[in-house]
C-alpha cells in the first residue's frame, strides 16, 4: 500500500515550528517510515511546481504554520488546501495569528515605512519601497504583495485541525501524527491539546491562596519572584488563567509568567477579553476598603500595554481584531 | 528572446526566498536576483510594547537562532535600563549562549550544507538532504550529531525554559540560576562536545578536504568574493560570541574600524532595492557602490568566515591551532572563498564547545546572586551578539516607562544580503553556460547562499540504542529509489 503523502510549510513564521519537528528526535523515525513527505522547504529541495503537478486530494495531510502576511503565503496555502486531505495549522501563528499578528495595531503603510524610509540606518532619499513589480534590463521582477492585515490560517482557507503552542511540544505533535495516521481523530475544528486552563496545570497552584488577590501590578524586570508562589499573587500578569494548558508549564518552570502561546480553552471565544475579566475579579476591589476607584485606577493603568500582553498571540484572531478593521 | 530560470522556492534554508536567472540569447547568464520575498515588520509593531517583553517577543524573528534574539534583547536591556548583570548571570548567559553555537553550526554542518557536500552538489534533489548524508557518513557518526544536540537542546531547556523561544533573560540578570548538581553534568556534557567538535573537523577533512573536486570548488573563482569583514572581538583581537567590540577588516586584511555596538549608526548604513524586502547594509565610511566586490565597495560579510577573518585568532587552544590550520591551507588572511564559510564553522563550533567547558568548569556559575533589579529611568539602549549567521544588532528607545518609541533591528543574514546576490549572480554565471542547465547546476547555484545562511535541518533522526531501523527513500512516483537499514 502506498504510504500517505504528508507536506509541511511555513507562512509567515519564525522556523521554530520547523524545529518542533526535529525535535521529536528518535519519534521522528515512526513519522518518516510511515509516511511520504513530498514537500518540505527547509530540508527538502522539493519546488512549488512539485506540488502543482499533484492531483486534488492527493496529499493526505498539510501542516502548515506561521501566519498569512502576504499573497505568496495565500496563494500556497490555497494550493495545498485543494491538493490536501487534511490540513493542520501547527503552531501560535496558524492557529491563532502569533506575534507576527501583532502587527495589526499598526498600519501596513506605518510597517512599511519604518522598515525602508525611517530606521536610523536606512538611507533612502529617493523613498523606494518594495514593488509588486520592478522592470529590471533583463526582465520583470516580482514580489509578493505585503497584505494589508496578518491572518490565521483559517481567515484564509478552511482547516480542520489545530495544533497549539509556540512552538508546539512534541508529545502533541506525535498525538496528532498518530491519530491522523490511525484516523482517530476528534471532531474537525479540534484543538488538539488539554481542555483545562493552565493554571490547572500550573507546578505552583498547591501554593495558590484559597482567595488569589493581586494587590499591585509589576513589570518582570521589576521583582524577584518567588519561585514557588502564583505570578499574580506577586503582582505579575501571567496569561495561566486564560490560556489552554498541554504546554509542561515550560515558562513557568524558568521562573517567568505565562504569555498565552496555547490560545484560549473551548469555552472562551476571546483570549484577551478572559484575560481582562480574570484580571478584574482578582484585583481585591470588592470588599476592600483600601481600595478607592482611584487606586483601583492606578493599579489597572500600571498594565503595560495590556492589549498587547493579552493577545501576544491572538490579536488575528480576537474579536478587537475583528472591531478594530470592520 | 532571453530566457528566464526561477528557482522557486529556494530551499535547505531558513525562511523564504526566491532566485531569478536571467540568459542572453547565446544562454550564458545575463543577471541573476536573490529576492527574499517576505517582510513581517517588527520594527514597527514592537512599538507601544513595554522594552522587558522584548526578549520574549523578538525570539519570534528567528526560532532556528532564538538564542540569538534572546541574548541581543536581553544586552539591549541591560543597555537600556543602565544595569550591569552580575558575574553569575553573566557566565549563566554566556554558557548557555556558547551551546547555542555549538548546536546550531552542527546543525548547519550536518544537515543544511552538508548533504551538498557529503552526498554531492549534483546528487538527485531526492537523496540530497539528511537521509542521504546518514547513508553517506554512517548511522554511528549520524547518531553522534543526533545524541550530541539533543544533550545540548536538554541543558537550554532546563535552564532557559524552552529550547525553542528561551525566557530566562531579564535586564541585569537571567530569571533562573544553576545548581551545583546541574553544573556537574553541563561538564560531562562539554567535554563530550570538544571531542564532538573534533570530531566534526575529522568529518570535513576526510569527506571534503580529501575530495580534489570539492577543495577545487572551495578555492576556484566561482565561489569567491574580496569584500570587508565584520565580526565581534574581545581585547585581544580574538573571536567572542557574546560580547566586545566590533571589528572591521579591509578585502586586503587591514582594521579599518573597530567600535562598540553603542556606535553602530557611524559605521553601518542600509540600501533599498524595489525587488526585494530584504534590505542591504554598508559600510558607511566607504559607501553603496551597487552590488559588485573590492575595496571600493561598501559591502561587508559576517557570520563564521567573516568573524575569522576579522579577528586574529580564538581565545580557546584547540580552535587557535584549527583557525592557523585553515588559514595555513588556505593561503593566509583573508579568506575570501565562500564555501570556507562551511570550514570556518566547525573551527567555531570547537572554540564555542571549548569555552562552554571552561564556563561549566567555573564554580561562580552556581552563585545564587542572579539578578541586578533596574533603578535608573530606562532611555536607549543597543546590544549586540554574534549570532551563528552573523553580527545581530539590536536598537531600542523608549519613554520613561520603558515603553517602546522605536525599534531599530540589523538581523545576521541581512548583512550578508548584498553579498548573497553577489554570490548567485557569480555562481549563476560561472555554471550556466550555453543554455546549459541541469537541476544539479541549479542546486550548485544554491549553495552559494547555503554557505552563508545554513539553517534548519530536516527530518533529523536520532539512532538510539539498539533500534532497528529501516528508512526508504521514494520519488515522486513512488518508485524505492533507497533503503537505509540498520539492524
Amino acid at each position: 500500500m502506498a504510504k500517505a503523502k504528508v507536506a509541511f510549510y511555513w507562512c509567515a513564521s519564525c522556523g521554530g515550528c520547523e524545529e518542533a519537528v526535529i525535535d521529536l528526535n528518535e519519534d521522528i523515525l515512526k513519522v518518516v517510515d510511515a509516511v511520504d513527505i513530498v514537500f518540505w522547504p527547509v530540508a527538502l529541495d522539493f519546488k512549488y511546481k512539485d506540488i502543482e503537478a499533484m492531483k486534488d486530494g492527493e496529499i493526505a495531510v498539510s501542516f502548515i504554520n506561521g501566519a498569512i502576511r502576504n499573497s505568496e503565503q495565500e496563494e500556497i496555502v490555497k494550493l495545498l488546501r485543494k491538493k490536501s486531505g487534511l490540513v493542520v495549522a501547527f503552531g501560535s501563528c496558524s492557529h491563532l495569528g502569533g506575534i507576527p499578528g501583532l502587527a495589526n495595531f499598526h498600519d501596513r503603510e506605518a510597517i512599511l515605512t519604518r522598515s525602508y524610509e525611517t530606521a536610523p540606518t536606512v538611507v533612502n532619499p529617493d523613498r523606494i519601497l518594495p514593488q509588486l513589480s520592478t522592470k529590471m534590463p533583463e526582465g520583470e521582477l516580482t514580489l509578493p504583495e505585503f497584505s494589508e492585515t496578518v491572518k490565521a490560517l483559517d481567515q484564509v482557507i478552511d482547516v480542520d485541525y489545530y495544533l497549539p503552542g509556540c512552538a508546539p511540544p512534541a508529545d502533541l505533535i506525535m498525538g496528532a501524527v498518530t491519530a491522523i495516521l490511525e484516523g482517530n481523530l476528534p471532531e474537525k475544528g479540534s484543538v488538539l491539546a488539554p481542555e483545562k486552563s493552565l493554571c490547572g496545570d500550573c507546578p505552583r497552584g498547591e501554593k495558590k491562596p484559597e482567595k488569589l488577590v493581586m494587590k499591585d501590578v509589576k513589570r518582570v524586570h521589576e521583582i524577584i519572584p518567588d519561585p514557588e508562589k502564583c505570578f499574580l499573587e506577586e503582582g505579575l500578569i501571567c496569561l495561566g488563567p486564560a490560556t489552554r494548558s498541554g504546554c509542561d508549564s515550560r515558562c513557568i518552570k524558568a521562573n517567568m509568567p505565562c504569555r498565552g502561546c496555547f490560545g484560549p480553552t473551548k469555552e472562551v471565544r476571546d483570549q484577551g477579553a478572559k484575560m481582562a475579566s480574570a484580571i478584574a475579579s482578582i484585583l481585591g476591589l470588592e470588599g476592600e476598603e483600601e481600595f478607592s476607584e482611584e487606586k483601583a485606577a492606578e493599579i489597572v493603568n500600571k498594565i503595560a500595554d495590556p492589549a498587547g500582553t493579552f493577545y501576544r498571540f491572538s490579536l488575528p484572531s480576537s474579536l478587537l481584531r475583528t472591531r478594530k478593521r470592520e | 528572446m532571453a530566457k528566464r530560470i526561477t528557482i522557486n522556492p529556494i530551499t535547505r534554508l531558513e525562511g523564504h526566498g526566491k532566485i531569478e536567472i536571467f540568459l542572453d540569447d547565446k544562454g550564458d547568464v545575463e543577471n541573476a536576483y536573490f529576492q527574499v520575498p517576505e517582510l513581517r515588520g517588527f520594527e514597527q509593531f514592537c512599538v507601544d510594547r513595554p522594552a522587558d517583553e522584548m526578549p520574549r517577543i523578538t525570539t519570534r524573528i528567528c526560532g532556528v537562532c532564538p538564542m540569538a534574539h534572546h541574548m541581543a534583547a536581553t544586552k539591549t536591556l541591560d543597555d537600556l535600563f543602565h544595569v550591569e548583570p552580575t558575574p553569575t548571570a553573566r557566565k549563566i548567559r554566556e554558557l548557555l549562549y556558547s551551546i547555542f553555537m555549538v548546536e546550531d553550526h552542527t546543525l548547519h554542518f550536518v544537515y543544511l550544507g552538508g548533504p551538498d557536500f557529503v552526498v554531492g552538489p549534483d546528487a538527485p534533489a531526492t537523496e540530497r538532504n539528511i537521509l542521504g548524508v546518514i547513508g553517506k557518513v554512517g548511522l554511528e557518526a549520524a547518531g553522534k550529531v543526533i545524541d550530541t544536540r539533543k544533550r545540548l537542546r536538554a541543558i537550554i531547556t532546563n535552564i532557559g525554559g524552552k529550547i525553542i523561544h528561551p525566557v530566562f533573560g531579564l535586564p541585569g540578570g537571567v530569571s533562573k540560576g544553576i545548581t551545583e548538581e546541574e553544573r556537574e553534568e553541563i561538564v560531562k556534557v562539554a567535554k563530550d562536545t570538544v571531542e564532538f567538535a573534533q570530531f566534526l573537523l575529522k568529518l570535513f577533512d576526510d569527506v571534503v578536504l580529501k575530495n580534489k573536486t570539492y577543495v577545487d570548488l572551495i578555492v576556484g573563482d566561482i565561489y569567491k568574493h574580496n569584500t570587508y569583514y565584520m565580526g565581534m572581538v574581545d581585547e585581544n583581537n580574538h573571536v567572542n560570541f557574546y560580547d566586545g567590540e566590533l571589528r572591521v577588516v579591509s578585502p586586503g586584511g587591514k582594521e579599518i574600524a573597530k567600535f562598540k555596538a553603542q556606535d553602530y549608526l557611524e559605521h553601518i548604513a542600509e540600501h533599498v532595492e524595489p525587488w526585494s524586502y530584504i534590505k542591504f547594509p554598508y559600510l558607511k565610511a566607504i559607501g553603496w557602490k551597487g552590488f559588485v566586490d573590492g575595496e571600493e565597495s561598501g559591502v561587508y560579510r559576517v557570520a563564521p568566515l567573516a568573524r575569522l577573518n576579522a579577528s586574529d585568532g580564538m581565545a580557546t587552544p584547540l580552535a587557535q591551532s584549527e583557525y592557523e590550520r585553515m588559514f595555513d591551507t588556505l593561503g593566509g588572511k583573508p579568506v575570501h572563498n565562500t564555501l570556507a564559510f562551511h570550514w570556518a564553522r566547525l573551527v567555531e563550533a570547537l572554540y564555542a564547545a571549548e569555552r562552554m567547558l571552561e564556563l561549566a568548569a567555573d564554580p561562580e556559575l552556581t552563585g545564587t546572586n542572579i539578578r541586578n533589579i533596574p533603578t535608573a529611568t530606562p532611555d536607549e539602549g543597543i546590544g549586540v551578539v554574534e549570532a551563528p549567521r552573523g553580527t545581530l544588532f539590536h536598537h531600542y528607545q523608549t519613554d520613561k516607562d520603558g515603553i517602546l518609541t522605536g525599534v531599530n533591528l540589523i538581523v545576521a543574514t541581512v548583512n550578508n544580503s548584498a553579498a548573497m546576490c553577489m554570490s548567485i549572480k557569480k555562481a549563476a554565471s560561472g555554471l550556466i553556460k550555453g543554455g546549459n542547465v541541469s537541476e544539479g547546476l541549479l542546486n550548485m547555484v544554491e549553495m552559494a547562499f547555503r554557505a552563508y545562511d545554513p539553517c534548519l535541518a530536516c527530518a533529523t533522526h536520532s539512532l538510539p540504542g539498539e533500534m532497528p531501523l529501516e528508512v526508504n527513500l521514494y520519488d515522486s512516483n513512488k518508485n524505492l529509489i533507497r533503503t537505509i537499514k540498520r539492524d
